[in-house]
């Protein structure tokens, strides 16, 4: 279960990623932030943002054109 | 942070649509952890402005620019109207505008961020903000007209930045 849910429905890049990375800076480590998104290109790059950050990726789930991503806060 | 986490980005371009790709990139270039400088110089320093409204896409020598109907049926929205409109219709006074309204609503249908908010996001995220001070004096500004939190240099300070980075870009 999610610590803290970010909804980005809507946004398109790069806002899902500035939103992520400003809602996991209020987060402590090891909690858990899932990002609902619906930009299509947000899979690579939710994917791409925490190879670089270190956050672990722990899911993606694609739902009817909705993508739910959970993120582990190193 | 170590200096091959840095990146910079040198902004040339003035027009409404060549705004958004320097503020993109450092806008996630900070998100994913890199340290970013902008350095804006010639047409570039109009994205400065605290003014953003002047700012508009010219349909005259932007041919590659699609024109397509933010709204209306969906036979219509896919029509390209760029290389159908004559090149001396632009010259009507209000095209630019028009043209600039049309892109505005586009954007907003697809969830692209306003550029005003992209720019906060960009400071409030510590990008630091050069402005060429050659041009600034050229096209004769005053430091008053550029937001807060811009930095007056000249090109030997965009060396100081880009020094050990590994992500030079020019826009």
């Amino acid at each position: 279960m999610a610590d803290e849910t970010l909804d980005a429905s809507g946004l398109n890049c790069p806002l899902p990623i500035l939103k992520t990375k400003k809602a996991l800076s209020k987060m402590d480590a090891g909690k858990i932030l899932d990002v609902i998104s619906t930009d299509a290109g947000s899979v690579k790059d939710i994917e791409a943002f925490c190879n670089q950050t270190g956050n672990k990726l722990i899911s993606t789930v694609e739902e009817g054109g909705k993508y739910v991503f959970t993120i582990e806060k190193v | 942070m170590s200096d091959d986490n840095k990146m910079t980005i040198i902004a040339t371009k003035g027009t409404f649509d060549w705004a958004f790709p320097p503020f993109i990139i450092a806008s996630t270039g900070v998100a994913m952890d890199k340290e970013v400088t902008i350095f804006f110089t010639f047409y570039g320093l109009n994205l400065l402005l605290k003014d953003t409204s002047k700012l508009k896409v010219s349909p005259i020598g932007n041919p590659a620019m699609p024109m397509k109907m933010p709204f209306g049926p969906k036979w219509l929205q896919k029509i390209d109207f760029g290389p159908k409109i004559p090149n001396v219709l632009w010259n009507i006074p209000g095209a630019e505008s028009l043209v600039t309204w049309l892109m505005q609503k586009t954007m907003a249908k697809h969830g692209v961020a306003k550029l005003d908010e992209l720019r906060s996001m960009c400071q409030e995220f510590d990008v630091k903000f050069i402005a060429c001070e050659m041009t600034v004096e050229l096209f004769g500004y005053d430091r008053e007209d550029f937001v807060d939190g811009v930095e007056f240099a000249g090109a030997a300070m965009y060396f100081d930045e880009a020094a050990g980075g590994d992500h030079h870009l020019y826009m």
